[in-house]
């Protein structure tokens, strides 16, 4: 259970958080396998953002790696990272449980299931008019949940959201358990599939991030918009309604659209494990428990967490990769950690 | 339990073997001598009392094998991912999770596996079945040397013999008459950009056709050889060839490699000197080496004459 004070954000937090988001960005896009002079990468930014010609002195090539793949993958960890920060922070707040994760109600093993029968049965781009695992990922994700809910409403007595997590931990067994069935069947897609799963930035483009914005800016509004709700939320379902929220209408629009958000971000990014747990919380610490200040800031923080952690992946074993769970959960794990151990208990 | 005598029996057999392993080099013109034989498999001895009939492949080279060296006859059921040739007997067993009783069942005299998923070669040792091993070969001479005990193991010595002298004289002429100058190349296992380093039985390939390895620059401390690459690794280094594994696993080819984010800036793109290879041929190590070597080959030569 978390005890919720609720606070008024102050500007400067946020004015801080944007600058933290900002100095990320600009590090993270100054770094990758590829040396680029990190001049030269400004001049370039400045170049396509004003409207003056500047010449950075890049070959047609070191452009196509910075603005076609460099800066797209930035770009993205940050639109994921956001989001399922948002989702976590959203989901902890709708189930007053501090371990609510985004995906706690089957969305990632829906997921799951969704991009390994993609892969396995989809493969290439080549017969459909779209990329089949991102729709595959996404589509799977949204069942998950809806089957939770129709499993945790199926129950007759003391309908409530801890039937509702119950019934996320049945479906993701179940949805778990078929996703395995498959990669017994097609084992020659388990390297693909266990690839997804430890996340998938390293392959991806503009085309991607213009594929989940919108739903990620839905997410973000609904979220946002509700986050005095959430407050109210935490005193309990009745005395919400005492104060006039009705409580399980709230819960279902936030759950709803945190879904959606992290449907979206795990389609294109794989699943990307940590970031809906600990940034929540690493702000809940810092800056309170009101999620007035927590849901606004962790959009932030979650952003600059998850481009850290794609940079490292990223550069650490330069030229390849590492897999960004990999480095969420060992970046993060021993940060988080770190927090708790330095905050006064506060919270949690 | 009630399969006790025959792992008895097995042991004696092993015993016995051991003492008539030193004068079963003898040739054997009609295949049925020259039994029992003892194999050293990369796993262990193992003990083939009598020439098999009822052989069970679940390692898609080794069924390539099997048949190039005559075999095939002797072959009763190979797994789902043994796709040649194309009158192997293919069932639904998969070599991930073998069902012994299955194998068991269809009265198996030998069990060839590419890797072991726990204690399989055990459990056909308890049923008395001989199981030989035989992992992804690390470099030709290993390719050459399984394909010799599986000679040795189903009666075809000399036959075997002979497709490792076919090899030999095939991959010496083709290295011989192609020489690509120090040319790069970029070897792809799957669209998330996984590789393999010239440490790779795939990569010692390239090597001995005077190709340089793109992805040797990734670090590699545990000689894994199979680095997952950066884009922008790739797209930097700008190969000259370009060879796609992944064109059946993953539905890869020409069109959805330019299709990638900053790839159309690269040469191999804009020449088209990317060459779809067949997922299968590139990563066995079976006879078809040669062919892989020969498409290889070829690609070097359009682009020294381009």
């Amino acid at each position: 259970m978390i005890t919720v004070r609720p606070t008024k954000m102050e500007v400067w937090w946020v004015v801080g958080a944007g600058a933290v988001l900002s100095i990320t960005a600009i590090v993270a896009v100054s770094f990758g396998a590829v040396d680029l002079d990190i001049g030269s990468v400004v001049v370039s930014i400045m170049d396509r953002f004003s409207f003056v010609e500047i010449d950075s002195g890049f070959t047609a090539q070191q452009e196509a790696i910075l603005w076609e793949i460099r800066i797209p993958r930035v770009v993205l960890a940050g639109l994921v990272g956001a989001t399922l920060a948002l989702a976590g922070g959203a989901y902890q707040g709708s189930f007053r449980n501090p371990l609510a994760d985004p995906y706690l109600l089957g969305v990632a093993a829906g997921a799951g299931l969704g991009a390994t029968l993609a892969i396995a049965y989809a493969p290439g781009t080549t017969m459909w008019p779209v990329d089949p695992l991102p729709l595959f990922a996404f589509s799977g994700g949204l069942m998950g949940v809806a089957l939770t809910y129709v499993v945790g409403y199926s129950v007759r007595a003391g309908r409530t959201s801890v039937t509702l997590i119950l019934g996320g931990v049945a479906v993701a067994a179940f949805l778990t358990a078929a996703q395995t069935y498959l990669l017994q069947r097609e084992a020659e897609t388990l390297r693909q599939v266990y690839a997804w799963i430890l996340g998938r930035l390293s392959t991806v483009g503009w085309s991607e991030v213009l594929l989940i914005l919108p739903y990620v800016v839905v997410t973000g509004i609904v979220v946002i918009a509700g986050r005095r709700r959430l407050d109210v939320l935490s005193v309990g379902d009745e005395e919400a309604h005492a104060l006039g929220v009705d409580a399980p209408r709230v819960r279902l629009v936030m759950v709803l659209a945190a879904t959606l958000g992290t449907a979206a971000a795990v389609s294109v990014a794989g699943l990307i494990g940590f970031v809906g747990i600990i940034v929540p919380h690493a702000v809940r610490i810092v800056f309170g428990t009101s999620y007035r200040v927590l849901l606004p800031l962790s959009i932030f923080y979650g952003a600059a967490f998850l481009i850290i952690a794609d940079l490292i992946a990223r550069t650490i074993v330069a030229p390849a990769e590492l897999p960004i769970g990999v480095v969420t959960a060992f970046l993060g794990a021993p940060f988080f950690a770190f927090v708790l151990r330095s905050s006064r208990g506060a919270g949690v | 339990m009630i399969r006790t005598p025959a792992a008895l029996f097995a042991a004696l057999a092993l015993v016995a073997a051991a003492c008539t392993a030193l004068d079963s080099t003898s040739p054997a013109p009609d295949g049925s001598a020259g039994f029992p034989i003892t194999i050293d498999a990369p796993s262990g001895p193992v003990t083939v009392d009598a020439r098999p009939t009822k052989i069970v492949s679940l390692s898609p080279t080794a069924t390539e094998i099997l048949f190039a060296i005559e075999a095939g006859d002797q072959v009763a059921a190979v797994d789902d991912q043994s796709n040649y040739p194309e009158d192997a007997p293919v069932t639904d067993m998969t070599g991930f999770s073998p069902n012994i009783e299955a194998i068991a069942a269809l009265g198996a005299d030998l069990v060839v596996l590419g890797f072991d998923p726990g204690e399989v070669v055990a459990a056909l040792d308890a049923v008395g079945i001989p199981a030989i091993v035989h992992p992804a070969a690390v470099d030709l001479d290993d390719a050459y040397t399984q394909i010799e005990q599986l000679g040795a193991a189903t009666g075809h010595v000399a036959e075997a013999a002979a497709v490792v002298a076919g090899m030999r004289e095939n991959i010496a002429r083709i290295a011989g008459e192609t020489d690509a100058g120090g040319a790069t190349y970029y070897h792809e296992l799957d669209p998330t950009l996984y590789s393999a380093t010239s440490a790779t039985f795939a990569g010692a390939i390239y090597g001995m056709l005077g190709l340089v390895n793109i992805a040797d620059a990734a670090p590699d401390p545990d000689g894994f050889g199979y680095p997952q690459l950066s884009p922008e690794h790739i797209v930097s280094e700008d190969p000259d060839l370009v060879f796609l594994a992944d064109t059946k696993c993953c539905g890869q080819n020409t069109a959805t490699v330019a299709d990638r984010p900053g790839w159309n800036t690269m040469r191999a793109v804009q020449r088209g000197t990317i060459v779809e290879l067949d997922d299968d041929v590139a990563s066995r190590w079976g006879p078809r080496v040669v062919e892989f070597m020969e498409t290889v080959a070829a690609a070097i030569g359009a682009l020294v004459d381009g």
